[in-house]
């Protein structure tokens, strides 16, 4: 069995918006969901499936009544919360229902407010007495995997600023990113240390906003007028310290995910034209690219350094829109615009400074916890017909 | 800060009760599975490793090495250094760095445990040995 080539994504929205105080969170939800329902051509009342995580408000049955989704044909929902990478999560899950003829047009929808809301707590896990008192954040937790990548391979704070300078050369091409000047390595390793290795300008920014996705069939995605990218491989994966035995953080659950998505499709990294890849920190974007295959474990380094990740400059093309660290990062979670960002692509509808030629494979990967403590990730292998 | 900052009062539960008891008493305790050998940390009642019921408590030596650290500049209670220790007897467990300077850190450096009262049970934190 096999969910190659059973789903396209026929429709997507991201909010403009990186500052919302105006707007409530099921709002923005809304809006994203008309906003990709639009993109795609249809109506919302031929929405049959409808996928969220733990951001929207109450949960899938709240959402669905909200938004106004038409229950007498919604025959599936799946609310998976694994963090940023929930929305690739669920990219998988739907051509999964669709191939199984469980739905046939799915809606996914991501929103919040970090900026200028609250933000709900997350559920304690079995591991709280034993760690919620030392402060994992999200800046240490993956400082202390940069710090052990630097300690095993060399990695230095200048590769990591590289990955910082691509994003920066691609986001002064889109109006709507929060951080439009180029900045150089200098730059990031000048600005001030948050949590040992990382700088601030390692780190992504905080924006309110939410995107949006409609994934559907074949038959349907051929009716419709944009042009067609579909799911040719998925993979999900979750590591923890399980126990404390041979922790090791130099890799994530991507060293999984990456393989499992690579063979469904058939294709290598080699194959790759673009590739979104998650960028809450220089640090993740450097150990995905290791985990996935695009260069060895510790080479991560010399991979990203000299402009190797910047559109037209280097071999691979990352996160054109700018990504987490210079566009959006809609409520701490990255994952859905790293698919919108590699559909753009795929269609040929990214910003021609930064436009991959002939884009027809695509890779959006994502993670979503802290790589640092426990997490999951997730491949999609995204191909334009 | 660390002296005067003031950490949570573990929740505790019946698979963790023992722990938190020893912990009052100074005590560092890991559990170990008696089917497969294997140390494990936090502790639960089924080993993660083999999924034997057969797992005991153990005082650790409560002695290790830094696997790796993050110093955290800024926080509401101060700068704080997050990291994990590779105890003597194998696993790695998640802890802060206390009583020392912060900046001189290093991965590789050994260290020993510490208790820090709460309103509850004291809680494991390390400390250059």
């Amino acid at each position: 069995m096999t969910i190659k080539g059973k789903a396209y994504i026929a429709g997507i929205f991201e909010h403009p918006t990186r500052h919302a105080p105006d707007k409530s969170t099921a709002q923005l939800h809304a809006e994203v969901a008309k906003g990709a329902i639009e993109d795609a051509g249809i109506s919302k009342d031929d929405v049959d499936g409808y996928f969220c995580a733990g951001d929207a408000p109450g949960g899938a049955w709240p959402m669905v009544d909200y938004l106004g989704l038409n229950t007498k044909k919604l025959r599936h929902v799946d609310s998976t919360e694994t963090g940023g990478c929930s929305y690739i999560i669920h990219l998988g899950h739907a051509a999964e229902a669709i191939a199984a003829g469980k739905c046939s047009i799915a809606l996914i929808t991501l929103a919040g407010k970090p900026r200028t809301g609250v933000m709900p707590p997350r559920a304690a896990g079995a591991e709280a007495d034993f760690e919620s008192a030392y402060g994992a954040t999200t800046h240490n937790a993956y400082g202390m995997c940069a710090m052990r990548h630097m300690h095993d391979y060399g990695t230095t704070s200048e590769q990591l600023a590289w990955i910082k300078v691509a994003a920066s050369h691609h986001a002064q091409y889109n109006p709507h990113a929060m951080l439009k000047d180029v900045v150089t390595v200098e730059d990031v390793l000048n600005s001030p240390m948050i949590s040992d290795p990382l700088h601030r300008m390692d780190c992504c920014v905080v924006s309110d906003g939410g995107g949006a996705l409609i994934v559907t069939t074949r038959e349907i995605a051929k009716s419709l007028k944009k042009p067609l990218v579909r799911l040719i491989g998925h993979g999900e994966a979750m590591k923890g310290p399980r126990g404390g035995k041979d922790l090791d953080l130099t890799y994530s659950a991507g060293i999984w995910s990456g393989p499992r998505a690579f063979e469904e499709a058939g294709v290598t990294p080699k194959d790759i034209k673009y590739a979104s890849i998650y960028d809450s920190f220089t640090i993740t974007v450097l150990m995905q690219l290791e985990d996935l295959g695009f260069c060895k474990k510790g080479e991560g380094g010399k991979f990203v350094a000299d402009g190797n990740l910047i559109s037209g400059v280097g071999k691979l093309p990352f996160n054109t829109d700018g990504g987490g660290l210079c566009s959006n990062h809609p409520v701490n979670r990255g994952g859905m615009t790293k698919i919108i960002e590699a559909v753009r692509q795929l269609r040929g509808e990214a910003h021609p400074k930064v436009q991959v030629k002939n884009c027809d494979l695509a890779i959006a990967h994502g993670t979503g916890g802290l790589l640092g403590v426990r997490h999951a990730a997730s491949t999609a292998i995204l191909e334009r017909v | 800060m660390s002296e005067t900052k003031k950490y949570p009062a573990p929740v505790t539960n019946p698979e963790t009760a023992a722990f938190w008891d020893a912990a009052k008493e100074g005590k560092f305790m890991i559990k170990r599975c008696t089917a497969c050998g294997e140390a494990h940390y936090f502790p639960r009642s089924i080993c993660p490793f083999c999924y034997s019921d057969k797992t005991v408590w153990e005082q650790a030596s409560g002695e290790g090495t830094i696997y790796t650290y993050s110093l955290m500049r800024k926080s509401p209670t101060g700068p704080y250094a997050i990291g994990y220790v590779t105890l003597k007897e194998g696993p790695s467990v998640q802890t802060n760095f206390v009583d020392c300077d912060l900046m001189a850190l290093k991965i590789g450096q050994k260290v020993k445990v510490v208790f820090k009262p709460t309103d509850g049970a004291p809680l494991p934190f390390f400390t250059p040995a």
